[in-house]
């Protein structure tokens, strides 16, 4: 895909005061990467939220060798809401192949239905969240619990903002003449960002399951 | 036109037969890059020219008003501080607790929403597109919610002075669990005010940063490689990587806090007995909030340094008319240091109780960064050397930069190493230190900056007089303030002490902290000199002319002084070479822009080997 | 010419500020003079960098003033100059590194015969708690302190029985008896500091953080609490005794067990709910 590799080493042994040097940089159109702005912006979200989502989790390891560690009681509706995400990413990737195969009409249905699915997922935290409450297990019980309030929280907050992005693209497609290029990068990028909360929330169930 | 987004190179390496020779022919006139145009939004109204702008022009304007703003009002409590320190007896209008809030507002708000929103939301918005030849940053309406974001920041934060039990009062590193105990000052709303508006300045910059890494990596005009990126542009980005990178850990700790705070969590809570009472936390971690906490912390030095680095390079080059000595290892330097300060947090915790065998292990690190450092001042130091030295006020303003960060820095080494930090650490030799490296050598950047590009900004020039007068009462003054500060910490003086001069030894260092009191209101004064010949020159200052400073970077090379929204006219500009041709050997010319291509300097580039 | 005679007067004035102020460090009372020389050490290094870094540039300023008849050197690197830059600059480093190291490692090396104490900080104040005869003190938890158990001393451990309680802010210290704080807080972090010991740790609640120092001479030497703890920080102070052996056992015999103060709190208590029947 990289037409443009970045040897940062190479890069940076450059002398450009040098005419040799000089013949070549100025034929440089001024990009690093072989990348479109869009999908590097979404990326450096990714990197952002990777090193926020890591800090959690070694706090976690910390917090959970103190002698009052007690363990997560898992309601079996976790697994579901997992399964549902999981469907939701395999939903989006068919949308992405739609869209790729410029079928945009079904490519709207798969992204409907992936919009369905993440509010399903996101009700169905809530009511994880609903039924900790209703048997007493508050954040303040035990840290095990303040670690799953805030985990779900955080995942369903970035949800959240990728919903934001899902209803600016599926909007798209319903305006007579979108932009198909664009259209479809967009989708692409969605997905990806799906996937990405997809493997998040693996970890972070993983972990809480685990320990 | 739906490529625009896409990488699209439809020039082949046409240099592929200069390979071959140690060097090229002259070289014609290259296109303008052929990379379609980006969508500029195109301001209608007032309010969007000039209030909810997408220019990154006006964004970094706005960003720097703000700054300055919140910045005089840390300003204006560090004189309470210094009232109280000097003389105790005769103004005794602070309380204990007006004070403890006094000293954590004046650090955060110098720190964050001063510092840090000024060289990149500020420096950077203004700079980037301009020095890398873009018409705008790549996200310009992110980059717009940036600001507002950051503008409520600021707005939470001020709002914290007035709610039930004023702001915070636990020190501007905010360690729990002090920090949410009823001990503590604003341990009520204010603390959780605070965190708020971290929390939210950590979201705005983030935004602004992704505008800033991509602007950077990928908005180049055609010729305009890495390497021949002025080295502002290298610290603005290595910074805004950095800060990308460190300001998680901050927004971490503060949700975490927030929640031990309002939920009753314990995150940070170990088991304690205050105020005649068990608290019933258990199992926290105070420490965990440290390593937090400074895992945010020491790159946060570099965040404000590193920009500085950038720009006092560029200022001393072109002031002395010599290019930045070892402009490559100055670049290494940049990333370097950049890498490095990830992995020296905890010598800020030599003594905090983590495990004593991480001292050698970060004393270690710690050392190491002293030496890119120092071949960092050396450059300077040599740019200087042999150079042919305009004594403006920028070039004033870099002289007492390097002065002060030299100072600061070597005091960084005592800090550093980890016995020596033992008995200095919590006193006053470490506000110095601080306060020198990080406070006024970039703060000396800033001021230098600013009268370098104020007549790009406004097209008039600041009254050189007052300006004079400003450099010289700033720099000897703050130096007069911060250089005997670091003896009162030999003495033993410990920091964040509200009055002390009943302990017997102490009462020695009472003259010093009068004198010092005295030297910090008249430097303090004289910024408002400064805010004064900010505003009446922006109408009456003397005009510019265009390119001043006779410099060969692109932002003094728009088609409209000073520059308009797109920044450039019909095409944009080609870069033809590196930042520092002054002075070049063969060439008639003093300085060659970096939009001048070889065949209109034809003697130049011949002789040069 | 004037800048410039400015910029060299500054480091000038800077020298003599540092030789002939009459600010300096109180003189050390206890075994780590080596941080002092240490320090010392630091101040040669990297005060000479200093001085010959900003002198150069004073000179430079002086020296390569603007000419309009002159043009600047084009230079763009000295691979060999910066080179040496950096060995020269690595060996400083070293030198200050390595030194410091070696004394770091003694600090944190507590010798076998360091008699242990503990210092408990609250807000705002100090207490102290000896070891007793047999020299181990008792385990404590956070969550035992009551009215009648001050320190929240574990009654379960035997240990805990021949401990001393010196609920004061003076803590007195034999002249030569390598001691070993350990710090422990009931509520935030406070730092146990004597300046004139060169010595500090942070006390955290949770968990008992330790260093070790050996005083040298005789005195009172304030105590001052060095990390931020609220309102009060200023005001917790308290005092460290030096005595020689006679006035040291003087003083130890007048303190008394944990097991009698608690026998005193209990009969106390008696007295006092006789008093409210009656």
């Amino acid at each position: 895909m990289s037409k443009k590799e970045l040897n940062i080493f190479k890069l940076l042994s450059q002398k450009p005061w040098e005419a040799s040097q000089a013949a070549i940089d100025n034929e440089h159109d001024g990009k690093t990467l072989a990348s479109s702005k869009a999908r590097l912006g979404l990326r450096t979200i990714m990197v952002v939220s990777t090193v926020i989502f890591s800090l959690f989790v070694v706090s976690y390891s910390d917090r959970m060798l103190v002698h009052d560690w007690v363990s997560l009681s898992e309601p079996w509706l976790l697994w579901i809401n997992t399964a549902i995400l999981i469907l939701t990413s395999l939903v989006f990737h068919m949308a992405k192949i739609y869209s790729e195969k410029n079928n945009f009409d079904k490519s709207k249905n798969a992204l409907f239905l992936v919009g369905f699915l993440s509010f399903a997922f996101l009700t169905g935290q809530l009511l994880v969240w609903q039924h900790f409450v209703s048997i007493g297990q508050y954040a303040s019980t035990n840290p095990a619990n303040a670690f799953f309030y805030l985990f779900t929280a955080l995942h369903g907050l970035h949800l959240l903002g990728g919903l934001f992005f899902w209803g600016k693209t599926t909007q798209k497609l319903f305006t007579s003449n979108f932009n198909i290029t664009k259209t479809k990068q967009a989708i692409e990028l969605c997905a990806i960002y799906w996937h990405f909360l997809l493997i998040v929330w693996f970890i972070l169930f993983g972990l809480m399951i685990s320990t | 036109m739906n490529m625009d987004d896409e990488y699209n190179n439809k020039i082949e390496t046409k240099a592929a037969d200069s390979s071959s020779g140690s060097y090229a022919p002259p070289v014609e006139k290259i296109p303008a890059k052929e990379n379609a145009e980006q969508d500029l939004y195109h301001a209608k109204s007032f309010w969007t020219k000039w209030v909810f702008c997408q220019d990154a022009k006006v964004i970094g304007v706005q960003y720097a008003l703000t700054a300055t703003a919140i910045g005089m009002i840390g300003l204006i409590l560090s004189w309470g501080m210094r009232l109280q320190l000097g003389f105790p007896e005769t103004f005794s209008f602070l309380g204990p607790a007006t004070y403890y809030q006094s000293v954590t507002m004046h650090g955060m708000i110098m720190v964050i929403y001063l510092l840090t929103a000024l060289f990149l939301g500020g420096f950077g918005n203004y700079l980037i597109p301009l020095m890398v030849g873009a018409r705008d940053m790549v996200f310009p309406y992110v980059n717009m919610v940036s600001f507002w974001m950051f503008l409520v920041a600021v707005l939470v934060l001020l709002a914290s002075f007035f709610v039930p039990g004023g702001p915070t009062g636990a020190g501007w590193t905010l360690y729990p669990p002090q920090a949410i105990l009823p001990g503590t000052p604003g341990s009520e709303m204010g603390i959780v005010l605070m965190l708020v508006s971290l929390s939210l300045f950590v979201i705005g910059f983030t935004m602004g940063g992704l505008n800033y890494v991509i602007t950077i990596l990928q908005s180049r005009t055609r010729g305009m490689t890495l390497m021949r990126m002025p080295l502002t542009i290298w610290g603005i980005f290595t910074a805004t990587i950095l800060a990308l990178l460190a300001f998680p850990a901050l927004l971490v700790a503060c949700i975490m806090m927030t929640l031990d705070n309002l939920l009753g969590t314990s995150f940070f809570m170990p088991e304690i007995f205050t105020m005649g009472e068990q608290l019933g936390t258990s199992g926290g971690s105070p420490i965990l909030f440290q390593h937090l906490f400074w895992f945010f912390g020491h790159p946060e030095v570099y965040i404000v340094a590193l920009p500085a680095f950038g720009i006092v390079s560029d200022l001393i080059s072109v002031h002395a008319r010599k290019n930045v000595f070892g402009y490559r290892m100055m670049v290494w330097a940049i990333v370097i240091i950049g890498a490095l300060s990830f992995i020296v947090w905890a010598h800020h915790m030599y003594v905090s109780g983590m495990n004593p065998w991480f001292g050698f292990f970060f004393a270690t690190t710690t050392l190491i960064i002293a030496v890119p450092t120092a071949i960092k001042v050396y450059n300077w130091v040599l740019t200087l050397w042999r150079g042919n030295i305009h004594l403006t006020i920028p070039m004033l303003f870099s002289l007492g930069f390097i002065v002060t960060f030299v100072n600061g820095g070597i005091t960084g080494l005592f800090l550093g190493n980890v016995i020596i930090d033992v008995p200095l650490s919590d006193t006053y030799f470490v506000v110095a230190h601080f306060h020198m490296v990080m406070g006024i050598a970039p703060l000396m950047v800033v001021f230098g900056a600013i009268y370098h590009w104020y007549p790009l900004i406004t097209g008039r020039h600041l009254n050189q007089t007052l300006g004079k007068i400003h450099f010289w009462i700033t720099f000897v003054g703050a130096y007069a303030i911060y250089f005997p500060m670091h003896y009162l910490g030999f003495i033993g003086v410990p920091r964040r002490y509200f009055e002390m001069y009943d302990s017997p030894y102490m009462t020695s260092g009472v003259g010093l902290n009068q004198f010092i009191t005295v030297a910090a209101l008249i430097v303090g004064f004289t910024q408002i000199l400064f805010l004064y010949n900010l505003f009446t020159s922006w109408y009456k200052g003397e005009k510019s002319e265009r390119n001043p400073w006779k410099a060969n970077s692109l932002e003094w090379h728009t088609s409209d002084f000073p520059p308009t929204h797109g920044n450039f006219g019909k095409e944009l500009p080609v870069v033809y070479r590196w930042p520092y041709d002054f002075s070049v050997p063969g060439s008639d010319k003093e300085y060659i822009p970096q939009d001048v291509p070889s065949s209109q300097v034809p003697t130049a580039k011949a002789e040069r080997t | 010419m004037f800048v410039a005679i400015i910029f060299a007067l500054i480091i000038i004035a800077s020298i003599i500020f540092h030789f002939w102020s009459p600010w300096w460090w109180t003189p050390v009372a206890s075994n780590w003079g080596n941080i002092d020389d240490t320090i010392i050490l630091t101040f040669w290094v990297t005060g000479a960098v200093f001085v010959a870094v900003c002198l150069f540039m004073s000179w430079c300023i002086w020296k390569y003033r603007y000419n309009p008849d002159r043009k600047a050197e084009y230079k763009p690197e000295d691979k060999k100059l910066e080179f040496r830059l950096t060995a020269l600059t690595a060996l400083g480093v070293v030198a200050l590194l390595a030194p410091g190291l070696v004394v770091w490692n003694k600090y944190v090396t507590v010798p076998e015969n360091a008699l242990k104490i503990e210092v408990v900080a609250y807000q705002w104040g100090w207490n102290y708690r000896l070891p007793g005869n047999d020299g181990i003190l008792g385990t404590t938890d956070i969550s035992l302190i009551n009215d009648e158990n001050p320190y929240g001393l574990n009654p379960e451990d035997p240990n805990s029985k021949d401990d001393i309680i010196v609920m004061d802010a003076d803590l007195h210290l034999e002249i030569n008896q390598p001691v070993k704080v350990e710090l422990r807080s009931y509520d935030v972090l406070h730092n146990f500091y004597v300046p004139q010991f060169r010595a500090k740790m942070d006390t955290l609640p949770g968990i008992i953080t330790f260093y070790w120092f050996t005083p040298t001479k005789t005195g009172d030497f304030e105590i001052l609490c060095a990390e931020y703890c609220g309102t009060g920080h200023y005001a917790m102070r308290g005092k460290v005794l030096v005595d020689d052996e006679k006035d040291y056992s003087d003083w130890l015999a007048k303190q008394i067990t944990h097991e009698k103060m608690l026998a005193q709190n209990k009969e106390n208590k008696k007295l006092l709910t006789a008093e409210i029947k009656n």
